[in-house]
């Protein structure tokens, strides 16, 4: 059965793997009304649970999921591969005094 | 179809109440609910003293459309007095009565009268006839406990995708756990509809991130656990519990503290100040109005309330096939791609709407009645500063 990835918000560029993704695997991607959005190239594992980018990335661009910035990409990342601590930091630590910002 | 009360609400259930203000009085009140259909009976546990969260909560509950008439039941020697709580209730014009032990010369007096008149209860509610309503009428609270990675993924934005459609049709739903949103602050407060509120979710935010930090937690940390199972940043771990409360904005924070008690006053997403913990949680919601409860769980939960009908969704398509008997709706189908996050939501949407036809839930069937009130130490809060 081809893996499935799922696209929670249609504002998001990220998408979580429904099951372990191995190399070369085939995953399709699924947006919130189930249409197969993406069919991307896997050249890393990725495991479940975890979230694989859905268009090209630049670094210092928002990571998007649940419709909302959930950090910020610190290199590159190309479409297909995994994200996580190791490519994205958190876009805030939001922190009383910050909320003047939005206040 | 709903039971028209008194006060304007609508009831999608016709329950009698057994209300004992205080443990004291709680196991005579849970026999006397057991001799009459329909009848129930809830406590809470914090002692006898008239405090206002206790009662905020208790006559919370009374109020609350579910609920067709209640009977409270006291010792006689409790500063949470059965009159306390009766005055509270008797405004929505449902029939109200007071029983007091000590008064009535012991439990097997008190029970005789008790029963005689949840019986006349009983029998004037089975001839009450449900009337079509408009989901304006409607308030659903949505909570979620035993989570795995599949709530943030299915179960939880599933519900969202019904309180989204819940709400458009006009309905009111609310949200707690403000633990759980530690780090979505200034994400929360973008939703608000006006400053004032946006600086009360701050508020009732950063009081939880005080309390945790009083024993030490520091809650803004990501656990290794958390980032090797795919969450990266506190940001996405709380946005995947908030998500079961759908899109839209904010309407306010409903205070739930020495204070003040606040309810929905229109339709929309509404912020309850509250607890992380399950039933306690629901509690509150559900004494704040709300009809019907949409639970996710990844883990499974056998939960009900003892008012209000519980629909458990898991995201965990393992553990609806392990805990069918309990677990309402399988969201987990969106895992392996049979049916959309959308699609799902509808589902969830049309059983809310069976629900309030009269469907009973699986922990309604099997007669599970959740029912605790929580109340913080208000020393703990006084010293932090709190109130």
């Amino acid at each position: 059965m081809v893996k499935k990835a799922i696209q929670i918000d249609e504002k998001d560029n990220v998408a979580t793997t429904t099951g372990e993704v191995d190399i070369g695997e085939q995953v399709e991607v699924i947006s919130p009304d189930g249409k197969v959005i993406l069919r991307p190239e896997i050249s890393e594992p990725i495991p479940f649970g975890h979230k694989l980018a859905i268009k090209p990335i630049k670094k210092g661009e928002n990571i998007v999921k649940y419709g909302e910035v959930i950090g910020v990409a610190t290199r590159p990342v190309k479409a297909g591969a995994w994200v996580n601590t190791h490519n994205v930091g958190s876009a805030r630590m939001p922190t009383k005094g910050k909320e003047e910002e939005i206040l | 179809m709903g039971y028209r009360r008194p006060d304007g609400g609508v009831g999608v259930r016709n329950h009698l109440l057994v209300l004992a203000p205080i443990d004291c009085s709680y196991e005579p009140a849970k026999k006397i609910a057991a001799q009459v259909d329909g009848a129930t009976a809830v406590t809470q546990y914090h002692g006898c003293g008239k405090d206002p969260v206790l009662v905020h909560n208790l006559v919370g509950t009374g109020l609350n459309p579910n609920v067709a008439a209640i009977l409270v039941i006291g010792l006689g020697c409790e500063a949470l007095t059965v009159d306390t709580v009766a005055e509270g209730i008797r405004p929505s014009g449902k029939p109200v009565e007071t029983l007091i032990i000590q008064q009535e010369g012991g439990t097997l007096k008190t029970q005789e009268k008790a029963v005689r008149i949840l019986q006349r209860w009983a029998q004037g509610v089975a001839q009450l006839k449900p009337e079509p309503f408009p989901l304006s009428q409607l308030t659903l609270a949505v909570e979620c406990g035993g989570s795995d990675a599949t709530s943030g993924l299915a179960a939880n934005p599933a519900v969202g995708v019904a309180c989204d459609k819940l709400i458009d049709e006009g309905g009111a739903v609310i949200f707690s756990e403000p633990q759980e949103m530690i780090g979505t602050q200034h994400i929360l407060a973008r939703r608000a509809v006006n400053k004032r509120v946006a600086s009360d979710i701050y508020k009732l935010i950063d009081q939880d991130e005080e309390r945790l930090k009083a024993i030490g937690v520091d809650s803004r940390w990501m656990s290794a656990g958390n980032i090797d199972g795919g969450l990266t940043t506190i940001e996405e771990k709380s946005l995947g519990a908030i998500r079961k409360g759908g899109t839209r904005p904010i309407q306010g924070v409903l205070q739930n503290n020495w204070d003040r008690f606040d309810r929905p006053d229109g339709p929309g997403l509404w912020l309850q100040d509250g607890t992380g913990l399950d039933v306690p949680s629901v509690t509150h919601m559900v004494a704040a109005g709300a009809q019907i409860v949409c639970f996710t769980s990844g883990q499974g939960s056998t939960t009900g309330h003892a008012i209000a009908p519980v629909i458990k969704i898991t995201g965990n398509p393992l553990t609806y096939q392990q805990m069918e008997d309990n677990m309402d709706i399988n969201a987990g189908t969106i895992l392996g791609g049979s049916e959309s996050l959308n699609s799902v939501g509808q589902r969830i949407y049309e059983s809310i709407i069976d629900t309030a036809n009269g469907k009973k839930t699986k922990a309604e069937a099997l007669g599970y009645r959740d029912y605790i009130v929580f109340c913080r130490s208000r020393a703990a809060e006084h010293m932090l500063g709190h109130c």
